[in-house]
This record gives structure tokens, C-alpha cells and sequence, in this order.
């Protein structure tokens, strides 16, 4: 992690993605309105006074509604983001390191998944399970193992032949021992690249689907649905489409300068090239 | 190469047929009965035991996807529950817009894209590369559908420069912010992966041996080196296109366009399954292909690539 103090998108991530996190965090206790409280007088205030951003079109207070739509983001992303790393590392290590037909499956699978279109995977998917949050959580994560797998498999390939895992081989190690406790940490600075990138992506995917209306549901406040919500007054009031989107933009903008710091700090060598997949 | 390209198309059936039955799993065995959502406000039990006749939906699946493969080899992807007209027509008319809007897009994205990546990439580390790289982070990151309303709210509702939304037949003004929206973010990986790969290329002896042999730097930039970095952004072209026929569901919506991936979600809002079983299959071909296309493209820019022919 040398020169950290110099990589400049690596601290400007590292400050977005802290500053949306204890905001999320906090988000109950920063003293601002009830977000589901409507009041009807106060119907589309602009941004300034009593309502710091301004109020929806029922005189909802959008700021609260924001810190209530980060807190959504911040859980549908870390639970997202549990599901597809346990799964994509396991498939991962597993396909690289014991090989064969296990591979093969594995990764055709992978190609499979990555093969369809990630949103409209999505959408057929909420579609049949009903929208919920569960639901999201659950394609979410299950969608997203693939990048995973991809990424850690080549990884492990390479680990492999290292002296230090042949050593344990020759030692007697069993095979998951050497999973565990050898292979593994050693994917540990990639894992820490692909949550970063994941969150981002997960981000995304739920405000999209959201604005879709097939993510969080009313009453809830998402940022997909606030943005949707201020479409149709995006000539009278275009501070609540673009005020909900920019706090998402910069979020998902801190989650990827993060993960590309870190990547560029992790592992000097590697040069260009993507961990590829949002999701 | 004929023959490459013929087993290459000859693969396509068995996952075409794998795409149309696990679709056809998903949706068939889903709870939730599609007669009444075609049914509407009409819940009389004779009239939705008729329908449910009229759909075959009482007949065992095997039968029902038997029969759908019988249509499909003459052109037959069944008739939508909810228009009551043939699935094809309805694709055959949205098809089109999508394909208008993907090259639309796709153009916007290479031309930005390479432009911006190359510019980086020229003098690396210089003001021009910083900004460029910042554009492209901000561009990967930014929700599409945003973007598209910020675009909206710029150019439409403050300036009054370009239409809002709508197909307006086929107007080139119309086509000009979906183009921007869906394109951006593509522009910037883009720009990344030409930056990257140029940066690579520009390393090597050939580059430096063009250069000492006192050709125009321009020209050792463009023509030996952006021709030999140009193989990864071809594969984010293909990626990205083919995502991009499958209908770009949100910029659609935003800009109420016509296109394939409108006429999915609307199917999935319907629960109408012929129709959405016929914008899968057909969204899952236009993928296929396009991937064959780029592996073909990769044999072309890169020679190398061309003996192994096998190129997966």
C-alpha cells in the first residue's frame, strides 16, 4: 500500500465512499425530518430554508428522503455483495485449483451468466419473484458470482504453481487446507479490488431497477425511485431528479476510484486492463 | 476460414435451444396465472377457463415448448396474450429502433472513446490525460437513466435545442441525446482500454524503430500504434453492442423509444409470456452473433490470431 498518500483516486474514493458510508450510518441521527412524513402545504419547495433540499411534490423532506435512500443502498449493496463473493470464491477457487470437468462446468456456467444481459436478467427475475427486497438481494448476488469466479479462478491458476503451495502439497496438506489457509488470503488484496467494484455496480443495479419499479417499493425512499419520482417535474422542479442522482453518481463514483485505487496500490505489476463485470 | 465460421454458427443451435428452454422454464413454471392478467377486470371463471383453453396453458410443458419449437423453425413466435397479434411483427417493428439507436450509440462511444483514450495516452500524465481520465471515471460511474434526464433537462427544458423524447420518425434530432446517453458510458471504458492498450503498445521496439527511422509522430501513433492496441477495445465494442441490442431497457423508457427493450419490460409488467419468450430468443441471437462477429474481427485486425483460427 506504499504511496497511498499520492494516488490521487485513490483518496478521493476513499473520502466519497466514507463520507456516503457515515451518512448512511448515521442517517437516523443527523436531526433532519421524518422521510415518509408528507405535508402538503409544503408541496415542491425549492432547495434552501427550513428544508435544506428542498420537498417533493407531497411535501416530503428530500434530503431526509436521500440519507434514507443511502442507508437502502449501502445494505442492498454489502448484502449483495456477501451472497456473489461467497459463491464467486468458492467456484473460483475451486475450478482453479482442483481443474477438470469441475472447471469446465464451473466455467461455462460462468460464460453462461455473463452471457445474458445483466438488467434484463434482473427484471426477468424480479419479475417472477414478485418485487421485493429479498428478491433484489438475492439476483443480485447470485448474478454477480460470475466476474468473481472468473477473476480468482485465473488467479489461482497462477497461485498454484508457487513454491509455497507446492511445499504444502508435498507436506501432506490436505486439499482444503490448502484452500483455506494458502490460496485464499493470498486472493485476499483481489476480493478487497472486487467488493469495491461490486458495490458500485450493485449500487446501480438497484436504482435502476427501482426507477424501473421493480426494486424497492413504495413508501420506501431508494434513489431510484426519488430520481423516477422527480422526472415528471423535472421542469418545475428539477432539483429532485438531479440532486438524488448526483448523490448517486458520486457514490458509485467513490466505490470505483476505490477499487481502482486499490488495485493500482495492491499490485503495482498488473497493468491496464479491467476486473470486467459491474455487477 | 468458411468452414470456422460455419461450425462457429453450427454451436449457435444447441445454445440457442438451452436459452429458449431455461426462458421458457423460468417463465412457464413462475406462480402466478397469466390469464388474468390478460383477462383484466373480466374475472368470470367460464371466461378465463375459455381462455386459458384458447392459450393451451392446461397442456403439460414439454408439449408447450414442443410446440413452440415447431413454430419457431417457420418464423412463428406465437401470438402475444395481450394484443392478440403475432410475437414476430411486433419484433420485426421494435427491432429496427433498437438497431437504430445501438449503432447510434455505438458510434458516439468509439468516436469519443478511442478519441479521448488516444489523446490520453499520447502524452501520458500531462493535464489532457489527467482530464481525460477523470471524464472517463465520472462517465463509468454516472446511472444511465440520470444522465439521460440531465441531458434532457439541459438540452430540452433549459436550451431548447433538441427534442425531449420520441422516435419522431426517424428525425436525426431525436436520435441525438438516447445516442449520447446510452453511449457514454461505453466512451469511457473505452477510453480506458485504448489508453491502456496504446500505453502497452507505444513500449514496444517496433515504436521505437518507427520513430527512429524519423517517421511523423502522428503517424507512428495512429498507424503503428493505435492499429495494434485496438484488439481489447474491440472486445468492449462487441460486449457493449450486444448488450446494446438486447435493448437498452432504461434509455428507452426515458426517452420513450420504441425499441425491443421497452417492449420487454411491458411484456414483463403483462405477464405476456409469447411475447417476452420472443424478445429473449431474439435478444440472446443478436448476442451471439455479435460475439461471432467480434471473434471474426479479431482474425482480421490481428493476424496472429488467424492460424490458431480456433479463437473461442
Amino acid at each position: 500500500m506504499a504511496g497511498w498518500k499520492r494516488h490521487g483516486g485513490f483518496l478521493a474514493g476513499a473520502v466519497l465512499v466514507t463520507l456516503f458510508v457515515l451518512v448512511a450510518l448515521l442517517g437516523p441521527w443527523l436531526g433532519l425530518a421524518d422521510p415518509l412524513a408528507a405535508d402538503p402545504d409544503l408541496a415542491l419547495r425549492a432547495p434552501g430554508g427550513e428544508h435544506l433540499l428542498g420537498t417533493d411534490a407531497v411535501g416530503r423532506d428530500l434530503a431526509a428522503r436521500i440519507v434514507s435512500g443511502a442507508r437502502l443502498s449501502l445494505l442492498v449493496g454489502l448484502l449483495s455483495r456477501l451472497v456473489a463473493l461467497a459463491l464467486g470464491t468458492a467456484a473460483g477457487l475451486l475450478a482453479g485449483y482442483v481443474g477438470g470437468w469441475l472447471d469446465t462446468v464451473v466455467m461455462r456456467l460462468a460464460d453462461m451468466t455473463l452471457a445474458f444481459p445483466a438488467l434484463l436478467l434482473l427484471i426477468a427475475i424480479v419479475a417472477a419473484f414478485g418485487p421485493s427486497l429479498l428478491t433484489l438481494f438475492l439476483a443480485l448476488g447470485l448474478l454477480g458470482w460470475a466476474p468473481v469466479a472468473r477473476v480468482l479462478r485465473s488467479q489461482v491458476l497462477a497461485l498454484r504453481k508457487q513454491d509455497y503451495v507446492e511445499a504444502a502439497r508435498a507436506i501432506g496438506c490436505s486439499r482444503r487446507r490448502i484452500l483455506i489457509r494458502h490460496l485464499l488470503p493470498a486472493c485476499g488484496s483481489t476480493l478487497l479490488v472486487l467488493f469495491s467494484m461490486g458495490m458500485a455496480g450493485a449500487i446501480i443495479a438497484e436504482g435502476s431497477l427501482s426507477f424501473l419499479g421493480l426494486g424497492a417499493q413504495p413508501p420506501q425512499p431508494s434513489w431510484g425511485t426519488l430520481i423516477r419520482d422527480g422526472f415528471g417535474y423535472l421542469r418545475s422542479a428539477p432539483w429532485l431528479t438531479l440532486i438524488p442522482g448526483l448523490c448517486m453518481a458520486l457514490a458509485v463514483l467513490g466505490f470505483n476510484l476505490l477499487g481502482d485505487g486499490l488495485r493500482d496500490l495492491l499490485d503495482p505489476n498488473r497493468s491496464g486492463g479491467d476486473y470486467a463485470g459491474g455487477l | 476460414m468458411r468452414r470456422w465460421i460455419l461450425r462457429r454458427l453450427l454451436t449457435l443451435v444447441p445454445v440457442l435451444l438451452g436459452v429458449t428452454f431455461l426462458s421458457f422454464l423460468l417463465l412457464y413454471v413462475v406462480p402466478g396465472d397469466p390469464v388474468q392478467a390478460v383477462a383484466g377486470e373480466r374475472y368470470d371463471e367460464a371466461v378465463l377457463a375459455e381462455l386459458r383453453e384458447e392459450l393451451h396453458l392446461d397442456d403439460p410443458l414439454l408439449l408447450r415448448y414442443g410446440r413452440f419449437l415447431a413454430g419457431l423453425v417457420r418464423g412463428d413466435l406465437g401470438v402475444s396474450y395481450v394484443s392478440r397479434e403475432p410475437v414476430s411483427e411486433a419484433i420485426a417493428a421494435t427491432f429496427p429502433n433498437t438497431l437504430r439507436l445501438a449503432l447510434a450509440s455505438m458510434l458516439v462511444a468509439v468516436v469519443l472513446g478511442v478519441g479521448l483514450g488516444t489523446a490520453a495516452a499520447a502524452r501520458p500524465g500531462s493535464w489532457l490525460d489527467r482530464i481525460a481520465m477523470v471524464l472517463a471515471s465520472a462517465g463509468i460511474s454516472v446511472p444511465v437513466f440520470w444522465l439521460g434526464m440531465v441531458l434532457i433537462f439541459l438540452f430540452s427544458v433549459k436550451l431548447h435545442w433538441l427534442p425531449p423524447s420520441g422516435y419522431g420518425e426517424g428525425s436525426l434530432r431525436h436520435l441525438v441525446l438516447p445516442a449520447i446517453t446510452l453511449g457514454t458510458a461505453s466512451a469511457a471504458l473505452i477510453a480506458r482500454m485504448t489508453r491502456a492498450s496504446l500505453l502497452e503498445v507505444l513500449g514496444q521496439d517496433y515504436i521505437r524503430t518507427a520513430r527512429a527511422k524519423g517517421l511523423h509522430p502522428v503517424r507512428v501513433l495512429i498507424v503503428h500504434g493505435l492499429r495494434n492496441a485496438l484488439l481489447p477495445v474491440v472486445t468492449v465494442v462487441g460486449n457493449d453492442f450486444g448488450s446494446y441490442l438486447s435493448g437498452s431497457v432504461l434509455t428507452e423508457m426515458i426517452f420513450a423509444w420504441p425499441g425491443l427493450g421497452r417492449y420487454t419490460l411491458e411484456a414483463v409488467a403483462r405477464r405476456d409470456l409469447p411475447a417476452l419468450q420472443g424478445a429473449i430468443l431474439v435478444m440472446a441471437l443478436a448476442f451471439v452473433l455479435v460475439n461471432l462477429l467480434v471473434d471474426l474481427s479479431y482474425a482480421w485486425i490481428d493476424p496472429r490470431t488467424r492460424r490458431e483460427g480456433e479463437v473461442s
